[in-house]
């Protein structure tokens, strides 16, 4: 435990991405092979399954240091994460004693899931008696999960690599799919030939960065493939051993989770990966994002939200055909045999990714102004020549967004953020006119500046109204333009919609509070936005 | 009638007719200490500890009227009896004992409970009434011994050394520079220092305080070469461009709010190391309990937490005390008060601005 430890330390405070590859890459080089595996699983998502709930946590460590839980709360909302909040408290001063190792942790709080709470208890205040505040820290992280410490996968596995001396894309390919870190051995795991009998691996997906130049700097555009960039969920489709397995970019297997989709097992010629985009979708036109996301996070689904959004697969590229890895032929290639599959498999569940016909830059800016009329947040674009990469690249796909829309609301809550944000009021809530009301609409968490985020901070602290737990509602004074991605109906919002990505664009310092957008506006966008006029995929043939 | 009255120019002593740390000029002050949240311009006569006077001087000038009153003595002023006692802080920072009609009351200013061999060792002052401060009262905040986190710092001074790499380390220029220059030069770490730093420095030196040397860093030097030194810079330096020509360096940012991971990671800093001039959780309940008072007042900081777990925990009499003192701050201050748009009670003319008026290289010291 003590290395881990002293890895999520250095971990933390590196600022450099080398410093952080070169702690990653000496852990990887000293620890022991089960310990390694569990690494390389808690840095690429998948955390222990929780056996403790986290008000037990908070509670039992209120008893050990004598505070009253009003108190232990504070901390927390000061704090901002629990893992640490307790291992501050729980400091007995004690020297450490443990020698046991990360993997004998996390195997022990596993076995605790099916004992009863007095053991628990027992179990975990005995580690926070043994540990420094470091490993408790760590110690802590493994029950709470989300192991968020500015470690990318892509940095752990290139760390691996380097100590392993392999290929960094081909490990990542090797640790993708689903495999148990506490039945999984280091050597089965870093072996090409044991993946092989895995049929539901799925290869790393291949993602774009955003544009940020004009796209006349990427060149001829006879060179380029345009297609709408969808607002559903990245999947990839793997027919292998005549089962269909779909996962999330998340690398999440979606399972039983699409019905819709089981008619494409038998449809689907075997060996064949694909790539695209879960979407609802009906009477031929993409739902909004927030139709789809109904359904996930549902175990089993209704049938109402079978008839309320149907979904599709909207498939862009071919990984696999064949049997064999696809990925390094040309785009170009790549599309027309996957045109072929799709037109073979001929079932309106699944669908091609329409390429946009243009001629030139020009026109094709046009058509993006248009994108949100055909459901879309943009324009992806790809070079035609080149091969399916892995993870995020420059140079071949870009994702070319269409400017958001926006409002300018006043700030009515904040509450204090956690990890960096610790301590400062960074969480916001704001609010639109609704006649002499203000009713809010939105949380927004970034876009301002440190600075920027320092000056509200200092505003709220000394603008509190009133406190609800560690919600401050402050005067309503401070003026912002939220930016959005999209907007819909919602009845779990007093305002009735609910926005898609919204964020602060910018501080409004010359804008008055009488000035914000009213909530007729909003509902005006709703009208306009919220539901789609036209089919996207016959706008532009 | 309280002994002692908030008032819009600060905490008033009708009795005594004087202010303590008053935000506003008045006739007269009786300062706690030299940080600019505490001791501000302006006002017609201050009466502070004797250390006090050449920092008091060197921050609001050298014509100020200003008188020393030594630990323990008394002094009476109108119908109060007025008495310093040592608060810990800083170099002479002092508590403030007002005694009126058998009625006692003591200001702590900002105080700490750990002996840093500088500023006095706080001492609890039994009285009826006692305002504290509240900076870091969450029991988060336990600091680690200053002898831990000094090996520390040399720990980390070392390594950076080995990797020919720059030591910054930001420390408030009047109270925390002080304490890393007295521990870090008697290890025999030569020090460099930003001219902010170099003035406490002299004032100190001209006092006739014995502080190990150190040396200047003049705006000119830019191509004098500091790899592997050590250098100890006001907070308001980060993220500006005289930190450029230490290149390459590790930044060690020495303040409280380093307790928690987050505070480093927003400071991109290399290093947080939890020094404090502050008293943390157990060192103001031992300090308010060994007073006696069964009133207190709570003052910036976490004002709300504090009193009432005095209230429910100790039966004490508590309650938030607002004031314009700032502890210690998380960010460097903003030259300019927030101004919104609206109709806003946060009128930036009352705000006292807080720059700091001592002469420097780069951007002025924090306040604190």
């Amino acid at each position: 435990m003590r290395s881990f430890a002293q890895l999520v330390s250095e971990l933390g405070s590196a600022t450099k991405t080398n410093d952080k590859l070169e702690a990653l890459s000496t852990y990887f080089s000293q620890a022991g092979d089960k310990d390694k595996v569990w690494v390389i699983a808690l840095f690429s998502g998948r955390r222990p399954k929780r056996s403790i709930p986290s008000g037990l946590l908070g509670l039992w460590c209120a008893e050990l240091s004598g505070i009253p839980i009003w108190l232990f709360e504070e901390c927390y909302h000061t704090v901002g994460d629990l893992a640490e909040t307790i291992a501050l408290l729980t400091d007995t001063q004690a020297v450490s004693t443990s020698t046991n190792s990360l993997s004998y942790y996390i195997e022990s709080l596993s076995a605790l899931r099916t004992v009863s709470e007095e053991e628990k208890r027992t179990f975990v205040v005995q580690a926070w008696k043994e540990l420094t505040k470091e490993e408790r820290f760590v110690f802590n992280k493994l029950i709470t999960g989300s192991f968020r410490i500015g470690v990318s996968q892509r940095l752990m596995i290139q760390a691996l690599a380097s100590s392993l001396s392999e290929d960094p894309d081909k490990l990542q390919h090797l640790i993708g799919g689903n495999w148990d870190p506490a039945t999984t051995s280091f050597s089965t795991l870093v072996n090409q030939s044991a993946a092989k009998g895995d049929f539901s691996k799925p290869y790393p997906f291949y993602l774009a960065y955003a544009l940020e130049e004009a796209p006349t700097e990427l060149g001829s555009p006879d060179q380029w493939q345009a297609e709408w960039k969808w607002d559903g969920i990245r999947g990839q489709f793997i027919h292998r051993a005549e089962q269909l397995f779909i996962w999330s970019r998340g690398e999440e297997l979606m399972e039983g989770k699409f019905p819709e989709y089981d008619p494409l097992a038998g449809l689907l010629p075997s060996l064949t990966v694909l790539d695209g985009e879960i979407l609802a979708f009906k009477e031929g036109l993409p739902l909004p994002f927030s139709a789809l996301q109904t359904r996930i996070g549902r175990k089993n689904v209704t049938k109402k939200q079978l008839q309320e959004a149907p979904v599709v697969f909207m498939a862009y590229d071919l990984l696999e055909y064949e049997g064999q890895d696809f990925r390094n032929h040309p785009l170009s290639e790549r599309r027309k045999k996957l045109e072929e599959i799709v037109s073979n498999v001929d079932h309106p569940v699944l669908r091609i990714s329409p390429n946009i016909l243009f001629d030139s830059w020009e026109t094709l800016s046009r058509i993006r102004e248009d994108a949100r009329d055909a459901h879309a947040e943009g324009i992806m674009l790809k070079r035609k020549s080149s091969n399916y990469q892995t993870g995020r690249k420059r140079g071949d796909w870009w994702k070319w967004k269409t400017d958001p829309l926006s409002i300018d609301a006043v700030l009515v809550y904040a509450m204090k953020g956690h990890g960096r944000r610790s301590n400062l009021y960074s969480d916001y809530t704001f609010a639109v006119r609704s006649g002499d009301q203000l009713v809010t609409f939105t949380k927004a968490y970034s876009g301002l500046t440190d600075a920027e985020m320092g000056e509200v901070d200092r505003y709220v602290k000394a603008n509190a109204l009133e406190k609800f737990g560690p919600v401050r509602t402050v005067k309503p004074a401070l003026v912002f333009e939220i930016g959005f991605e999209g907007i819909a109906a919602s009845n779990r919002h007093k305002s009735g919609v609910a926005l898609r990505f919204p964020r602060i664009l910018r501080w409004r310092k010359d804008k008055p509070v009488s000035e914000i957008n009213t909530l007729e506006d909003l509902k005006d966008m709703l009208r306009l936005y919220g539901a789609g006029p036209q089919d996207p995929a016959q706008a532009h043939p | 009638m309280s002994l002692i009255e908030h008032t819009d120019q600060g905490l008033y002593c009708p009795a005594g007719d004087f202010y303590i740390d008053p935000w506003k000029p008045v006739p007269r002050a009786v300062i706690t200490h030299a940080h600019s949240d505490h001791a501000r311009p302006g006002s017609m006569h201050y009466l502070c500890h004797p250390d006090s006077i050449p920092l008091l001087r060197l921050r609001l000038g050298q014509d100020i009227s200003c008188q020393g009153l030594p630990f323990g003595e008394t002094l009476t002023i109108g119908e109060a009896r007025v008495s310093l006692h040592p608060a810990g802080h800083i170099i002479g920072s002092a508590q403030v004992r007002v005694e009126h009609k058998g009625e006692t009351w003591v200001v702590s200013g900002d105080y700490k409970t750990e002996n840093d061999g500088l500023s006095g060792v706080f001492k609890p002052i039994p009285c009826h009434c006692f305002i504290t401060e509240s900076t870091f009262a969450l029991p988060i905040y336990a600091w680690e011994p200053q002898e831990a986190l000094f090996e520390r710092m040399a720990t980390w001074i070392a390594k950076n050394q080995q990797s020919g790499i720059t030591s910054v380390l930001l420390a408030y220029s009047l109270g925390k520079a002080q304490r890393l220059i007295q521990q870090l030069g008697s290890l025999g770490i030569p020090l460099f220092v930003h001219g902010a730093i170099w003035n406490v420095q002299e004032t100190l030196l001209a006092a006739g305080w014995k502080l190990p040397p150190v040396e200047r860093i003049h705006p000119s030097d830019i191509a004098r070469p500091y790899k592997g030194q050590v250098v100890i810079a006001p907070p308001s330096v980060a993220d500006s461009p005289w930190l450029h020509r230490f290149q390459p360096y590790a930044l060690g940012v020495c303040s409280g709010w380093m307790q928690v991971r987050g505070n480093v990671r927003r400071r991109n800093a290399d290093a947080g190391f939890a020094l404090s001039d502050h008293a943390d959780w157990l060192g103001l309940l031992s300090s308010i309990r060994a007073t006696g008072a069964s009133q207190v007042l709570v003052t910036h900081g976490f004002q709300s937490v504090l009193s009432r777990y005095l209230r429910e925990t100790d039966g004490i009499q508590a309650r938030e005390l607002a004031t314009e003192y700032k502890g210690e701050e998380e960010l460097p201050p903003e030259p300019e008060a927030l101004r919104p748009v609206a109709d806003d009670p946060l009128r930036s003319d009352e705000r006292t601005d807080t720059d700091d008026p001592l002469p420097s290289d780069a951007n002025p010291d924090s306040n604190t």
